[in-house]
């Protein structure tokens, strides 16, 4: 029996010996590096780091080493074993990073199936056209005032200056109802009526909105169409402001190359008149000019009419039609696509024109 | 209006090389819309020649005669033709078109094999000339025509450019070659003609035959004169029938066609009377009511109070200024006439006509106004050209009755066109400009315009001229600056997020004509005294079908969904926003409301009361499947709650917050009674929703289980401010509640007892689980909800929470029976 006190005995610490260690660190590294997966680099583990392992069951040994050897011993085994544990996670590390790339891969969809579970709607393009030209009037400073369709015929024909003997008046331009003193509107001019009439100037409106005429409808006319009409009265306003004013719009609408062209005309609710067209680049046929609108100096009759001092104030009008507009803007080359309610024509344009 | 160049140039100086597009601009410039304008000479391409007829051979064993013809066509052999018609022989000379031509219509001319004969070219009729009617032969010209192989157009007369140009209601003066021709002399600058300024002779102490005027409103001015004894045979000019034919006037008669010459020219309607067929003098009237006339069309007409007649002792004879009787007219063997030049008031005339649907040549012209000082001229050249070709005697008495009151002149102040048009003329540029209009300009600026412009009435209108003549596109472009706007209202915003909200729902939206036909009614099950029977009805409509203007928008979107059902499309949402018409109790006429100033506020209200109420309603249809079957799996059809949602989506967009909305069971046509859901915001009905009626959509040959929806948008009340409260970051504690309730019992309802007896610290609750079952017994249902509830400021014990549910469901179970399952 040896001393109890002194139980250094070189076999029992045969782990501790440097090149047990290195040979473990060595056989560890090798089983790790050759774990083909996460499982079995888990299986693996308890073999190698775990209580039973070599460099767990060399640390037990320190404690027969003599107190001199003991500190010597110890960093061996701590370097042994950080290197066993260095190994294993570089390879847990390696392995995750399969898995993470194979699960990838395997979860691979056909991203070019349909997900059209609940179909998109869309607006009716003269909707959205007549809310981008409102707005591109919005945004220089314009109201929007709207009117009703069915509207007393003394605002819709006599206070703009369109007189009881003008033929417009006919039944064959105008639908009567059997409401004594009113039609349906002709034009969208009565909403510019009813603001003078409700306001002072200075009056910077546009009113777009549905209008009607007893046309049968074809390719070009319908007796329900959309317009939208501009009125400005301000002192000093001039044919240039109303100049401005459309280039400013053919501009926003139809890019910067855009421009008017007028052509005197009559209508009896403005003085001067004229018919104006438009310059458009991108037109189907190639640029063009293509009629767009009749435009004018406000009658001072109509002034007078909604009490406002045609001395003080002048202004101006201008009208376009919507449908006209988006035929040929967008290419659409028969007035009855518009008017038929025919869902496909809408969903054609989407959410914008 | 139509003419042609060439009677144009007889008036103004035009330039030698004008082209087609360039009449056609200038034209346009001034004010004239064009219509066409034709280079005859260009209708006919390629070799149109003279030709003279060598030989003819005709073909036999064809259905109808053939001719082989050798055509001296001035080369040096003759040209080879078959021809298909006999009416002409060997020495006459016709027109040839040579291969490579092309005759109007796009007919192409080549050298071809046709009855077993080769053909080069074509022998031309009239009418594949272009240049009439006539197709009975080929066109045979007069012996001595041209020479064979000389350009045949000048011989057809395809040398001349045809105008037609639309006139503006507001320039009579245009409607003549004196008008036209004036405005060119402005567009070139150049020397210009007035054919009416020539010396007439002036009224005589005796009058050529007795008229009386006796209204001089109608009538300012009466002018007459007299010629006997013209030969009635004579035959109206060849250039007069050819500018006739130019102008689109069939040739007549020389005097008919004189009067309708000067017509044309001068722009003074006229009228021919047979003198031997007039009974008594001549007295101008308005008519008296019931009164008949034959008018030359051979309709008998009923005359009106407004009408204006020409009569002799045996009544109208005329139906003054826009047509005459049978019984006095120039008819074949008139020898004495009497030439009638008046000047007639022109609301007068347009009345008459539009009464009369009588748009009659001399009726435009008159309604557009016609210059008074032209009929002693009219007439003087009417007599000079009727005795030039007809002879006969002239009466050298004039008749002139004249009640014309002096245009007034215009004050202007000579700023005042600068000030319009923004851009500065110097008062001589503006006198100068009104000058050439044919204005007067006194040194005061009292401007007096033309006879002929009285159309000119106000400063205004002389603004337009010096901006027409100085040149519209010389105006600059300037954009004026606008005070601030307020942007969009809060009305119109809705409308457009609502339109989005449904557009991004699935909802297509169209437009539909607010047209319905009162069988609608019906077929929607409304019953007698249901106020949307009460439509506003068009005394004019399109389509006798359908008079009346619709109440509702389901009227007419069904419509539009039964359009594209039967294109072929199935699985169809479709919504419309727009006005609906509800008729006033009240059909009183409003006030009369003057132009001379602003109505009185009391009048505009009065008026303004009797305006229909025309609400903004958003309507949604829906059929076929809502959510498609795919790949995934089975589609799922709309149904009912496809369309409560819709609804909700709308309020929800129109920014009513939904806790203001609710939803009640309902019975409202044309819905489904059983599935019909009332829409309420802040306990006022807004709209229905669910599926309709099947009856309704049997009637309507809709599909089954259609569902609808149909919102007052205008009746949804203004969005308020939202306040935003604090988030609390307490947890919160969630509690679900089954309770078995009747099933006539309304979900809402339960949940609304639910909300109410849970108190402040619910959060929210959502339906999740319904069913019935054996268990459960007959007529009773679980629902099953989970509450969520939370503290602002601590965390909610067990005791509290359970507190809250117990009260929530002791609540639901006071107000409408339910029992907490479990419990």
């Amino acid at each position: 029996m040896s001393y109890r006190n002194d139980p250094y005995d070189p076999k029992q610490a045969a782990l501790l010996d440097p090149s047990a260690l290195d040979a473990a660190v060595a056989e560890a590294q090798k089983a790790f590096e050759q774990a083909a997966d996460l499982d079995a680099l888990g299986a693996l583990k308890p073999a190698h780091l775990g209580d039973r392992s070599p460099v767990s069951l060399a640390r037990r040994e320190i404690g027969s080493l003599p107190p001199a050897a003991k500190s010597d011993a110890g960093k061996r085994v701590n370097l042994a074993r950080q290197a066993v544990q260095s190994a294993f996670d570089t390879r847990l590390v390696e392995l995750e990073l399969e898995r993470a790339a194979r699960v990838l891969v395997e979860e691979r969809v056909d991203v070019t199936l349909p997900w059209d579970r609940r179909p998109r709607g869309a607006r009716h393009p003269l909707t959205t056209l007549m809310e981008h030209m409102a707005d591109l009037f919005i945004g220089i400073g314009y109201e929007i005032v709207d009117g009703p369709e069915l509207e007393l015929e003394w605002v819709n024909f006599d206070a703009l200056n369109i007189g009881p003997d003008n033929a417009v008046r006919g039944a064959m331009d105008t639908f009567y109802v059997d409401l004594p003193g009113l039609v349906m509107r002709t034009h969208t001019s009565p909403g510019q009526v009813r603001t003078m009439l409700t306001r002072t100037p200075p009056i910077y409106v546009v009113s777009p909105g549905r209008a009607y005429r007893s046309d049968e409808l074809d390719a070009t006319h319908s007796p329900v169409f959309h317009q939208i009409e501009g009125l400005v009265v301000d002192e000093g306003i001039t044919m240039a402001h109303l100049r401005g004013t459309l280039d400013h719009f053919a501009r926003a609408m139809f890019g910067p190359d855009a421009k008017t062209r007028w052509r005197p005309h009559y209508f009896p609710f403005t003085e001067p008149s004229a018919e104006f067209d438009v310059w458009f680049e991108q037109h189907r046929d190639g640029p063009r000019w293509v009629e767009w609108g009749g435009c004018g100096m406000v009658n001072p009759r109509v002034l007078t009419a909604c009490g406002i001092d045609p001395e003080r104030y002048s202004g101006f009008a201008f009208g376009m039609g919507v449908e006209r507009t988006l035929m040929f803007r967008n290419g659409v080359s028969d007035m009855r696509e518009m008017v038929e309610g025919d869902a496909r024509f809408t969903r054609t344009f989407g959410m914008e024109v | 209006m139509k003419t042609s160049l060439s009677w144009l140039r007889d008036y103004v100086e035009l330039p030698a090389s004008l082209t087609a597009a360039e009449l056609d601009q200038t034209l346009t410039d001034l004010g004239m819309e064009v219509e066409s304008v034709v280079d005859q000479a260009a209708t006919v391409l390629g070799d149109l020649v003279v030709g003279k007829v060598l030989e003819i051979e005709e073909l036999t064993g064809f259905k109808k005669p053939i001719r082989f013809c050798r055509v001296d066509v001035g080369r040096s052999d003759p040209q080879e033709i078959v021809c298909g018609a006999t009416n002409f022989a060997v020495g006459d000379l016709v027109v040839v078109i040579l291969p490579g031509g092309e005759l109007p219509g796009g007919f192409k001319i080549g050298a071809r094999k046709t009855y077993g004969r080769n053909s080069h070219g074509m022998i031309c009729s009239v009418r594949e000339l272009g240049i009439g009617d006539d197709h009975a032969g080929i066109l045979v010209l007069p012996p001595d025509a041209a020479a064979p192989g000389t350009d045949a157009r000048p011989v057809v007369g395809l040398d001349d450019v045809l105008v037609e140009v639309e006139i503006t209601p507001d320039r009579g003066y245009e409607m003549s070659l004196r008008g036209m021709a004036r405005e060119l002399s402005y567009a070139y600058e150049s020397a210009y003609t007035d054919p009416a300024l020539l010396d007439a002779p002036g009224r005589t102490a005796e009058p050529p035959y007795p008229v009386q005027v006796d209204d001089t409103v109608g009538c300012d001015r009466f002018a007459a004169r007299v010629v006997r004894g013209i030969d009635p045979d004579a035959q109206s000019p060849a250039w007069m029938k050819k500018r006739l034919a130019a102008a689109g006037i069939r040739a007549i008669s020389l005097p008919v066609d004189i009067t309708n010459y000067l017509m044309v020219e001068l722009g003074q309607p006229m009228h021919v009377f047979d003198l031997g067929r007039l009974r008594g003098g001549l007295v101008v009237r308005r008519a008296t009511p019931g009164e008949k006339l034959t008018t030359l069309d051979g309709v008998a007409r009923v005359l009106d109070a407004e009408d204006m007649v020409i009569c002799d002792e045996t009544g109208p004879i005329s139906l003054a200024a826009v047509m005459g009787g049978e019984t006095s007219e120039w008819q074949p063997g008139t020898v004495d006439v009497l030439l009638e030049a008046a000047h007639w008031d022109a609301v007068m005339v347009g009345r008459t006509a539009r009464r009369h649907r009588l748009f009659s040549e001399a009726a435009k012209r008159w309604e557009r106004g016609v210059d008074p000082q032209l009929p002693l001229v009219a007439l003087r050249r009417a007599v000079e050209i009727l005795t030039e070709y007809a002879g006969g005697e002239v009466d050298e008495r004039v008749l002139d009755i004249d009640h014309l009151v002096p245009q007034a002149p215009i004050q202007l102040d000579p700023g005042l066109p600068s000030r319009r048009i923004g851009l500065a003329y110097s008062e001589d540029e503006v006198a100068g400009l009104l000058a050439k209009v044919g204005c007067r300009v006194a040194g005061t600026w009292e401007v007096t315009p033309p006879s002929w412009r009285p159309d000119l009435l106000a400063p205004a209108d002389l603004v337009e001229e010096v901006a027409r003549l100085g040149g519209y596109n010389d105006i600059p472009s300037v954009l004026p600056l606008a005070p601030g706007g307020g942007g969009l209202t809060a009305t119109q915003r809705r409308r457009r997020s609502v339109g989005r909200a449904l557009a991004e729902n699935g909802y297509v939206e169209v437009l539909s004509y607010p047209f319905v036909a009162p069988s609608v009614h019906d077929a929607f099950g409304l019953a007698t005294d249901d106020l949307r029977r009460s439509a506003v009805r068009l005394t004019n409509p399109l389509s006798e079908e359908e008079p009346q203007l619709r109440t509702s928008l389901l009227a007419t979107l069904l419509g539009t969904l039964r359009r594209n059902l039967g294109r072929g499309l199935r699985d169809l949402a479709l919504y419309e926003m727009g006005e609906v018409f509800l008729p006033q109790a009240v059909d009183t006429p409003p006030p009369v409301l003057g132009v001379d100033r602003r109505p009185s506020d009391e009048d505009w209200t009065a008026a303004n009361a009797l305006v229909p109420h025309q609400p903004w309603h958003v309507a949604a249809v829906l059929t076929g499947e809502f959510d498609p079957a795919g790949w995934w799996g089975e589609g799922r059809a709309a149904m009912w709650g496809d369309a409560v949602e819709a609804a909700r989506t709308a309020l929800s967009a129109a920014g009513v917050p939904s806790g203001q909305v609710s939803v009640r069971a309902a019975d409202h046509a044309p819905w489904h009674p059983g599935r019909c859901a009332a829409i309420l915001v802040d306990e006022q009905i807004i709209g229905y929703a669910g599926e309709l009626h099947p009856g309704v959509l049997s009637a309507l040959e809709l599909p089954k289980r259609v569902c609808a929806v149909e919102l007052d948008l205008d009746a949804v009340p203004p969005r308020e401010v939202v306040e935003a409260g604090r988030l609390t970051t307490y947890p919160p504690a969630l509690i679900d509640v089954a309770l078995v309730v009747p099933s006539d019992v309304p979900a809402a309802e339960v949940e609304r007892a639910l909300v109410a007896g849970a108190g402040s610290l619910l959060e929210s609750v959502r339906l999740f689980d319904v069913y019935a079952s054996e268990q459960l017994g007959e007529g009773m249902r679980s629902l099953a909800y989970k509450l969520t509830f939370r503290a602002p400021d601590r965390t909610l014990t067990v005791e509290e929470a359970v507190a809250a549910r117990d009260a929530a469901v002791a609540a639901a179970a006071s107000s409408t029976g339910a029992v907490l399952r479990g419990a």
